[in-house]
């Protein structure tokens, strides 16, 4: 991983130890992932029914909605300690939905919790999941502009 | 059906996510980095509304949708203000998840205790 050139010793170690290291069970990691994923997504289509039967959302903004609940039931697993288990047997598939996110914010804020609500719980609530907004706005940002551009021009 | 299309799309995107992980070696953070980046690339190509209509919750559960939706709120103020309206629109979508994440993220700090 590191770009620091190894010593001819260091590759040789290197090379020696590789068939030592365990291998991730990958056809079974991947099969987790896509059962507890997939779950919380139909989980996600039940909740958008919900909101689009008793509620006036439509198709393009129930998405909404559906992201504040799962984040609310998820941020509440996470308070439980229910959510770190579903993780470790899951992997991304608790990772990749948006419940994931709201993990990620709430377990931050949560482990700092004992350095106080100002410096503690607010200062770390995006310690871990700051990356996803920033990534994410500068990117919409880019392809903003591009798409925009496109639209003048053609 | 629809319940069952979401969780085929929806479980997919997270095998993505774990073949990433598993054979890349990327952490959970470059993951969801990634694939947000991903979700505003393919709405840049208008190719993630498709997959929502398809998918339904299975396309806007998964993180790629943060990406999109963020897209989609520059675009929408975009149309009404040129430019400008890029820096504008951005959060207009996901204010709900980002808000939500905020308020209940810190309801739950403050009121449990740290597990393990």
């Amino acid at each position: 991983m590191s770009k620091q050139k190894l010593t001819p010793e260091q590759q040789e170690y290197k090379e020696k130890i590789k068939p030592l290291q365990p291998k991730p069970p990958y056809l079974l990691n991947v099969a987790k992932a896509f059962l507890v994923g997939g779950l919380i997504c139909a989980i996600g289509q039940g909740i958008s029914n919900f909101y689009l039967t008793f509620f006036n959302f439509n198709e393009q903004t129930v998405g909404n909605p559906t992201v504040a609940t799962l984040i609310l039931i998820a941020a509440l697993l996470t308070g439980f300690g229910v959510y770190d288990k579903i993780g470790q047997f899951a992997g991304a598939g608790s990772i990749v939905p948006v419940t994931g996110f709201a993990n990620a914010v709430t377990s931050a804020a949560l482990e700092h919790k004992s350095e106080g609500l100002v410096l503690g719980v607010a200062t770390n609530l995006f310690k871990l999941a700051g990356a996803v907004i920033v990534f994410g706005a500068v990117s919409a940002y880019i392809v903003g502009m591009l798409r925009y551009l496109f639209q003048m021009w053609f | 059906m629809e319940y069952l299309l979401a969780f085929i799309v929806g479980g997919l995107i997270c095998v993505v996510g774990q073949l990433l992980m598993d054979f890349c070696k990327l952490t959970p953070a470059h993951v969801t980095s990634s694939f947000v980046v991903a979700g505003a690339l393919l709405d840049g190509f208008g190719l993630y509304d498709q997959l929502i209509q398809f998918a339904g919750a299975g396309a806007t559960v998964p993180i790629t949708s943060f990406g999109h939706s963020l897209l989609h709120g520059a675009m929408a103020e975009a149309e009404q203000h040129g430019f400008i309206g890029i820096a504008m629109g951005i959060f207009q979508l996901t204010s709900a998840g980002i808000s939500s994440a905020i308020l209940f993220g810190f309801i739950v700090a403050v009121l449990f205790k740290p597990k393990g």
